[in-house]
């Protein structure tokens, strides 16, 4: 679905010499990626709706109607508009009488937030473990690995929830046990990626040339290792923000009065009987979100990383 | 009647860029236990020809013929389950790469048996003791061994060796090689053409012979077909072929073998096959023809009668000259 | 062969290594005395802390500490409840059979709904078909299963009253003795009419819950590894020969295909026992999943210590186990080729 099927079906069906390439003309790498990407429409939809959720996470403030913490105990569990609700809480309000599409708009605010600090965080980490392993081989590289293969040996979420059960569950230490399960993948990526590059001849040219080793680490080689690094840092994103929130499900990631979409959802659990728009808002929230994210991360792959391509 | 015949055979694909025809018009005929090659460069068209024919090409490809006949059938109006019963095993093909053409998960044995399980009525031990003599007479040591290993186990040759025992199998009438040597090394190439050669004289099947190389086509053919750009551009007997060809193409071809050519430097055909972008609107080869006239840059040539060599161009060449052809033909 | 099995073992024992000395050490930095957590905010008399911390080992040094640890855990001591004051392993293999039955069926469901789909999507591929699978598994890939756990119970359950809110069985209707631990054989060992259907039935949506991520993982991952292996030789070759069209897919290239997808299919047992603890939270399944998160709740350090020890150990010696038996259904590989 992310690729028009006549097209490939056409590249893999006509025997390669049968299509006498054409060759086209210089444009700059900017153009030629959003010629690709913009292609193909379900990541522009995706890129379409990241951009709403940031600007709604942006102007939080401005945008919703009331404070997310603020308890209207006179209209308590109100539902929505569309259910005979009043205008004033368009989504209704929780069992304490917060408004729901307050708490959401604010909510975008934390799941972007974790989201990015961890990709930035874990890309940040993970450049530098990388790097470090393919460069200094030897001992660096047998620890650094090792332990990387040992985060990954560990279920996802029962690191992340080790790590909260040592650190104590708040946002910042959702951020950091996400941070410490993601790592491994940049890790991995950027290790194997420098390695790929290390024998190429560029490589030798620039050492004989005499550039020096962080030179030749951070300006030479990793520039050419960056289209699967942001291919990865963007469906990676998803990941921490979906981590974040069952973290949050469980009691162990951001704490009330806190409007993280997760725990918006652990609050709501009571209320599947009576009060069903309070289950689904939080959760349809982190599905639209996640799943926009995972659209655009899959155009970007397509454009920057044709070899990449899963389909 | 021959066993295949083929008139006015297209296929054109739906691509990104609009639709290509990568076979147009192609006509042939093929006896019994005949030996017909047809030659051309990569892109030429002559692999597809033969998929068409097979009925292998992928659904974006659209297949047109106004007669595509095989031992009598119309192999167009059959339904997919009657012409699955022709192929494989009244004609049967041998690809280009032996080495991925066979099944990595499957042993040697099954991929040969399995073909006469779906067509022949033989019992398993009868399918075992058939693929180890097939195995013998492709000239297989150990056959009972070699049955059980699996294809990357084995050499590229060994690998097509395999291949050709396998569409052997069924003992079809028709057995088309696309380019079977071509992938194989230089001493393997010689060995492989020659065991063709032998089975197909001491088995009496019909053999197309697909290949880019006018020396295999001296050597073992007795018609050849010339394709360029999915056009069918010459056909007669090879001896023909070689003392008078009519199409300054095939001429051209010829005169780059390096046994012919006269002087130091090895003749060459300027420019490449048009795709898709840069089609000529007359003749296909008419940017690439040393006898190119107005009238080939603008208007489709004819085709000229039997005498020359079926030759598609307005000037065909009678011994090495070109000669205006009478629209007559 | 043997040589490989052996390097693979071997690459996996410094894991476990470390695997013990990250339990141990997380335990230690939890803030906090471990005997206070104990005896709470009563307070304890200084002879009797001394004693208790002597009994538990904390006035060795460190490094004698985890190796008595880890002496420990190789003879399968994985210490003691604080709360039950029964050994962690007995608690642990009570709940597991609950935890491995759900994961199993979770994992079934994924299999055998996902293999078909990817299957048909990548042969009719650009199809209304095609099309609809992909943005399914692009859904399930993407879901917060918590909120679609949520979301079934409130639909199927609530609304329609077609399957259980939670649990593992109808305890109310049915009782009979844990002989397996696992309740769809133990149901029907039992002899009471209608035990089965009631075991199937609460497992219906937490395996749909379970197997929802790894569904759309094999799901894309079947296809593209089928689209891949279509365009080869040897399938042209299969159909050259003039087999079925069943036969050429379901045989010769889905042989081929399910390669990578049998590797991706092993590498779900993380995804499963992280999604069990989820699952098991919302559908009040008991298995260790839940019991993990209770024992945060609960402080109960060792458990979780000994818990989190015995879930990565699972999922390391099964990786180990794919890996092999990607050796074994790969010839290309067994033949050392």
């Amino acid at each position: 679905m992310a690729d028009d099927p006549v097209l490939n079906a056409t590249a893999a069906a006509v025997p390669a010499d049968a299509l006498v390439e054409t060759v086209p003309p210089e444009v700059s790498p900017l153009r030629a990626f959003w010629s690709a990407f913009s292609e193909n429409r379900g990541a522009v939809l995706g890129l379409a709706v990241v951009v709403f959720i940031t600007l709604l996470a942006i102007f939080a403030p401005v945008l919703a109607l009331h404070s997310p913490i603020e308890q209207f105990r006179e209209h308590v569990l109100l539902p929505p508009v569309w259910a005979g609700g009043e205008w004033a809480f368009p989504f209704g309000t929780d069992a304490v009488g917060r408004d729901v599409l307050s708490r959401l708009i604010y909510g975008a605010r934390i799941s972007l937030g974790i989201g990015l600090s961890v990709m930035l965080v874990s890309v940040a980490v993970g450049i530098v473990l990388g790097l470090a392993a393919a460069f200094l081989r030897g001992i660096v590289e047998v620890v650094v690995m090792r332990v990387m293969d040992l985060v990954v040996a560990i279920p996802s979420l029962v690191l992340a929830i080790l790590v909260v059960a040592v650190l104590g569950p708040s946002l910042t230490n959702t951020i950091v046990a996400v941070t410490v399960v993601y790592l491994p993948r940049y890790v991995r990526l950027v290790r194997a990626a420098a390695m790929a590059e290390l024998s190429k001849e560029y490589v030798v040219a620039a050492q004989v040339a005499g550039v020096g080793r962080l030179r030749l680490m951070f300006v030479t080689v990793l520039p050419n290792c960056l289209a699967p690094l942001i291919v990865q840092a963007a469906l990676g994103i998803s990941d921490a923000i979906l981590e974040a929130a069952a973290l949050g499900f469980l009691g162990l990631g951001a704490q009330p009065p806190t409007p993280e979409w997760g725990a918006m959802l652990a609050d709501s659990r009571e209320f599947i009987r009576s009060a069903p728009w309070i289950v689904t808002l939080p959760g349809l929230a982190i599905l639209v979100t996640v799943v926009a994210i995972n659209l655009m991360g899959d155009g970007l792959r397509d454009a920057l990383d044709p070899k990449l391509r899963r389909s | 009647m021959p066993l295949l015949s083929i008139r006015n055979l297209s296929v054109t694909f739906a691509t990104g860029r609009g639709p290509f025809k990568a076979v147009d018009g192609v006509d042939l005929d093929v006896e019994a236990g005949e030996l017909v090659a047809i030659v051309g460069e990569s892109g030429s068209g002559k692999s597809v020809a033969m998929l068409a024919v097979m009925g292998l090409l992928p659904w974006t490809a659209k297949v047109t013929a106004d007669r595509l006949s095989f031992d009598g059938q119309d192999l167009a109006t059959l339904t997919p389950r009657e012409r699955r019963k022709i192929i494989g095993r009244d004609i049967a093909m041998i690809f280009q790469e032996p080495m991925s053409s066979l099944n990595p998960c499957f042993t040697v044995g099954f991929q040969i048996r399995e073909a006469m399980a779906a067509h022949l009525d033989l019992s398993r031990a009868q399918r075992q003791a058939r693929a180890v003599e097939l195995l013998e007479l492709v000239g297989i040591p150990e056959p009972v061994r070699r049955l059980k290993a699996f294809p990357h186990q084995l050499s590229g040759g060994m690998s097509q060796r395999v291949m050709i025992a396998m569409a052997l199998a069924c003992r079809p009438k028709l057995i088309i090689a696309d380019e079977p040597t071509t992938a194989l090394d230089v001493t393997i190439q010689a060995q492989i053409l020659d065991l063709l050669l032998r089975l197909q004289s001491e088995s009496g099947v019909g053999l197309v012979l697909i290949t880019h190389d006018m020396g295999v086509v001296a050597e073992t053919s007795q018609r050849v077909c010339v394709q360029y750009a999915g056009q069918q551009i010459e056909m007669q007997t090879t001896r023909g072929l070689f003392r008078d060809p009519h199409h300054p193409y095939t001429s051209a071809l010829l005169a780059a073998l390096p046994e012919r050519a006269h002087g130091r430097l090895l003749p060459s055909i300027p420019g490449v096959v048009p795709g898709l972008a840069d089609r000529p609107k007359g003749c296909l080869f008419s940017p690439r023809c040393r006898f190119a006239t107005d009238t080939c840059r603008t208007v489709p040539p004819p085709r000229a009668n039997a005498a020359l060599g079926h030759a598609l161009c307005h000037t065909p060449l009678v011994d090495g000259v070109p000669r205006a052809q009478e629209i007559a033909a | 062969m043997f040589r490989f099995f052996l390097r693979r073992v071997a690459l996996t024992l410094p894991t476990f290594v470390a695997l013990m000395f990250v339990t141990f050490v997380a335990v230690r930095l939890v803030p906090g005395d471990p005997i206070e957590a104990r005896t709470g905010e009563r307070g304890i008399a200084p002879e009797r802390l001394a004693m208790l911390r002597h009994d538990l080992g904390l006035d060795q040094p460190v490094w004698q500490q985890f190796l008595h640890y880890a002496n420990g855990i190789l003879h399968g001591d994985f210490g003691v409840s604080i709360v039950t004051k029964t050994p962690i392993l007995h608690e642990f293999a009570i709940l597991f059979p609950a935890t491995l039955e759900l994961a199993f069926c979770g994992l079934i469901f994924a299999i055998v709904l996902g293999i078909p789909a990817g299957v048909i999507a990548a042969v009719k591929r650009g199809s209304i078909f095609d099309h609809s699978v992909m943005t399914v598994a692009l859904a399930g890939y993407s879901m917060p299963i918590f909120w679609w756990g949520l979301l079934l119970i409130m639909f199927m359950s609530e609304y329609l009253g077609l399957t259980p809110v939670s649990g593992r069985m109808d305890l109310i209707n049915y009782y009979f003795e844990p002989v397996t631990g696992f309740m769809l054989i133990d149901s029907l060992l039992s002899d009471q009419e209608g035990a089965f259907g009631a075991a199937v039935a609460h497992l219906i949506l937490p395996s749909i819950v379970l197997g929802t991520i790894p569904l759309a993982v094999i799901a894309r991952m079947t296809r593209s590894s089928m689209l891949e292996v279509l365009s080869e030789d040897y399938v042209r070759t299969a159909r050259a020969k003039g087999l079925s069209p069943l036969r050429v897919v379901g045989l010769h290239a889905l042989r081929n295909a399910l390669i990578p997808v049998v590797t991706v299919i092993g590498l779900q047992t993380g995804t499963l026992l992280a999604g069990a603890v989820l699952t098991e939270t919302i559908f009040a399944w008991p298995g260790v999943g839940k019991w993990l998160i209770e024992s945060i709740s609960r402080r109960d350090y060792p458990a979780l210590q000994g818990g989190i020890m015995l879930i990565s150990g699972i999922v390391i010696l099964v990786n180990l186990i794919v890996d092999l038996l990607y050796v074994a259904i790969n010839p290309r590989i067994r033949h050392g080729g």
